[in-house]
């Protein structure tokens, strides 16, 4: 009787993360397993070959112009993409939390984008970013004589050759900026503005009675309580941003001299146009370290500061 | 104690009921396949068994391809109707996926063949694509038998027959023929201007030249998606080259870093000075529309452009927009030939031959083809059936040269074209020519055998 009752208890719970454990263990570990054998063989062709070609996949990516070009454009765009997040989903929080009219008509606005998917985002900014038509005959009407290029510009900013390529900031990757801060904006907006309603006015009352300015109150008061959020949004915009692929292939795709795109685009085209399974393996493999470089810490801490 | 019990109870039963379901439907599927399956044919049994999918013997039949566009859906439902009217019996499964110029749906052919379970007959463009690629992978069967029986083996041009062969033995029928040098141009900007379609490249820098200077853009580029940037250097390998110069490129009888291909990449090189401007944010039919509105003046496109001129604009050939070979390549046609062929491990492969058998027949090609807006592969089908431009192409096929496209997959394998498209990517924005050179060939030495 005793007996039958411990196990029951803990067989239940067992039992309901069974499922779920064999799931994943197949679908995504067995699998990132498979890849990672993969991007080590001389499987290049429609015809599987798995003998081991040891780094030869790897060697091939890293001198190779086209990898070399969206490891670049992953970096900046990783880089502004964050900056913009943070930056305007913090002013448009602030905006917001000033006690405004209309509160939950601009909370509402901003937030709409997050509801699209990104191949809609990608679509509608290509045609709003198109040089001959969309925004630049507006600007044009307003009497602007030389109109900015957006997707299509190849100048590359600051350059100066490294590996293959001319390593500086593509102005054509701008654009795609502008499409995700505008997507994925709402978000911080949202954390944000939680954190902000979570700071009792008290707080922020004794460092007023203490004589801090305003710009101090932020300084010392705001960010450092926001710190936590602000780092969820870094990881979780990060590992977005990082392994980008349904925004670029709908709104620019690869881009002329590359100068969009991002090692998403390239391993899709490579498998699956090029029959280059082991480049596209050693491609996936590549995307997961650089991800895993930004969550592993984070999930240490994370842990760290549960227990 | 007794209600936790009740509850593990339960739980168990879900998941237990839930494996069942899991498990169950694969079986069920396959029980059910038997007795479709049952007193048409016991050959085909064992092998319909492993895949499970709903294609009993007198089921069912799953053609696979990338037409969802316009013009060629409706010739491939045109297909599926003459065939189920002939086999009223089998049902068509018209498993298409869009997208990505067919790279999309090559992604799915892949993983599925791969699986080991193929559908029963797919899309594929005729040469190093069909040969090169899954009949290598030694995943197809031949049809040589199926060419006997039908007679077929004068009714396509040799040329095309070879294209599909693979070590005597024939593995695909041609469905439809693109011709993809062709040039189209605006005739009213030509004759406003008191210009003659050119047809040598010299000809064409004087037509370029004067049309710039009127302030017209002579030529329109959409490359958006790399591979109009490829077809356009195709094209111009092939007029500086010669058919067999160009042929002897996928042989490895002639060099990348050969003078002959350099001065074909000058000349590449020449023609991108004439394109427009924001080349890199259109795709091929906003360059075709370019010269349709009378923003351009030229675009070198496949055939498939044709039929965007004729359909979806509705503009009438010769009136509205003229066409001729492309620089140096008249009498030569460089082909797009789609194909389906029969797959290894099929359940039934019988239902797959009947359906071949429609594709290939006269019937079945002047169903398909006046609506795709492409030209039979046959030599003997009805020309009254196509309009002003498929009979000129109808005619020209019978007596040009044939050479396979590049940018088509029907010239080189598919890491060799997918390396070359990136090359030439490149190279539209830099113009460093010694480095397209050497792309090509380190790209040609590890992909050509």
């Amino acid at each position: 009787m005793n007996l039958s009752k411990v196990s029951s208890d803990k067989l239940l719970p067992v039992l309901f993360i069974l499922p779920s454990i064999v799931a994943i263990g197949i679908f995504v570990y067995g699998f990132i397993s498979w890849t990672g054998y993969v991007s080590f063989s001389n499987w290049n062709t429609l015809t599987p070959d798995l003998s081991f070609a040891g780094l030869k996949n790897y060697l091939f990516l890293f001198n190779d112009y086209r990898f070399q070009s969206g490891m670049r454009n992953t970096l900046f765009f990783t880089l502004f993409f964050i900056i913009g997040v943070l930056g305007l989903g913090f002013f448009l929080a602030t905006f917001i939390d000033s006690n405004i009219k209309g509160e939950s008509f601009f909370r509402n606005i901003f937030l709409f984008p997050m509801a699209l998917s990104f191949v809609v985002t990608g679509v509608v900014w290509q045609w709003l970013l198109n040089p001959s038509t969309g925004v630049n005959l507006l600007l044009a009407s307003l009497g602007f004589e030389s109109v900015p290029r957006w997707y299509i510009d190849t100048t590359i900013l600051f350059s100066f050759p490294l590996g293959q390529i001319q390593f500086g900031i593509p102005i054509a990757l701008l654009s795609v900026v502008i499409a995700a801060v505008w997507q994925m904006t709402g978000f911080s907006l949202a954390m944000y503005l939680a954190g902000l309603r979570a700071i009792p006015e008290e707080v922020k009352e004794a460092a007023r009675v203490d004589g801090a300015t305003e710009f101090q109150i932020y300084r010392k008061v705001i960010f450092p309580i926001l710190m936590p959020i602000t780092v969820s949004i870094i990881i979780i915009m990060g590992h977005i941003s990082l392994k980008i692929f349904d925004l670029i292939y709908a709104m620019t795709g690869s881009g002329s001299n590359f100068v969009t795109d991002v090692p998403g685009v390239y391993m899709f085209e490579t498998t699956f146009r090029g029959n280059f399974f082991g480049h596209g393996a050693a491609i996936a493999m590549i995307m997961l370290l650089l991800v895993a470089v930004v969550i592993v810490p984070y999930l240490i801490v994370s842990r760290k500061g549960d227990s | 104690m007794k209600i936790k019990k009740f509850t593990l109870l339960t739980i168990l039963s879900i998941i237990l009921a839930l494996f069942m379901v899991a498990c169950g439907s694969d079986e069920e599927e396959t029980t059910g396949d038997d007795q479709n399956g049952n007193g048409d044919s016991n050959g085909q049994e064992e092998a319909a068994g492993d895949n499970g999918e709903a294609t009993a013997e007198e089921g069912s039949l799953e053609i696979f391809s990338w037409w969802t566009g316009a013009g060629e859906e409706a010739g491939l439902l045109a297909l599926i109707d003459l065939f189920e009217e002939k086999h009223p019996n089998i049902e068509v499964v018209n498993a298409a996926v869009a997208g990505g110029a067919g790279t999309n749906a090559q992604a799915v052919l892949a993983s599925r063949m791969q699986g080991n379970d193929p559908p029963g007959t797919f899309q594929i463009h005729g040469g190093a694509a069909l040969n090169t690629g899954w009949v290598a992978a030694g995943r197809m069967e031949p049809i040589t038998d199926l060419y006997d029986s039908e007679g077929w083996h004068d009714k396509f041009p040799q040329d095309l027959i070879d294209m599909v062969t693979s070590d005597e033995e024939i593995y695909s029928v041609p469905v439809n023929i693109h011709r993809s040098n062709v040039l189209f141009y605006n005739v009213e900007i030509f004759e406003e201007h008191g210009l003659e379609a050119p047809t040598t490249f010299d000809e064409f820098y004087e037509v370029a030249d004067a049309l710039q200077a009127a302030g017209v853009t002579p030529l329109a580029l959409g490359d958006r998606e790399s591979w109009t940037a490829l077809h356009l250097f195709e094209t111009i390998l092939l007029g500086s080259l010669g058919a067999d110069g160009y042929n002897a490129l996928w042989t490895r009888d002639l060099d990348f870093d050969s003078p002959e291909v350099v001065e074909a990449i000058e000349h590449f090189h020449k023609f991108l000075t004439y394109v427009n401007d924001d080349h890199a944010a259109r795709n091929w039919q906003d360059a075709a529309q370019m010269v349709a509105q009378g923003n351009a003046a030229m675009n070198i496109m496949g055939d498939w452009a044709a039929g965007y001129f004729a359909t979806d604009l509705e503009l009438e050939p010769n009136v509205d927009f003229g066409f001729v070979p492309t620089p140096n390549t008249t009498g030569k046609f460089m082909v797009v030939t789609d194909n389906f062929g029969l797959p290894k491990d099929v359940e039934n492969p019988e239902i797959v031959k009947d359906f071949l058998r429609v594709l290939g027949s006269v019937e079945g090609q002047d169903v398909f083809n006046p609506l795709k807006g492409s030209i039979p592969a046959r030599v003997d089908a009805d020309v009254s059936k196509y309009n002003a431009y498929g009979q000129q192409t109808i005619e020209d096929f019978r007596e040009a040269v044939l050479t396979p496209s590049l940018a088509h997959n029907s010239a080189a394998p598919a890491g060799f074209v997918s390396q070359a498209d990136q090359a030439v990517n490149i190279f539209v924005a830099s113009g460093n020519v010694d480095q397209l050179v050497q792309a090509l060939q380190t790209a040609a030495e590890q992909n050509i055998q």
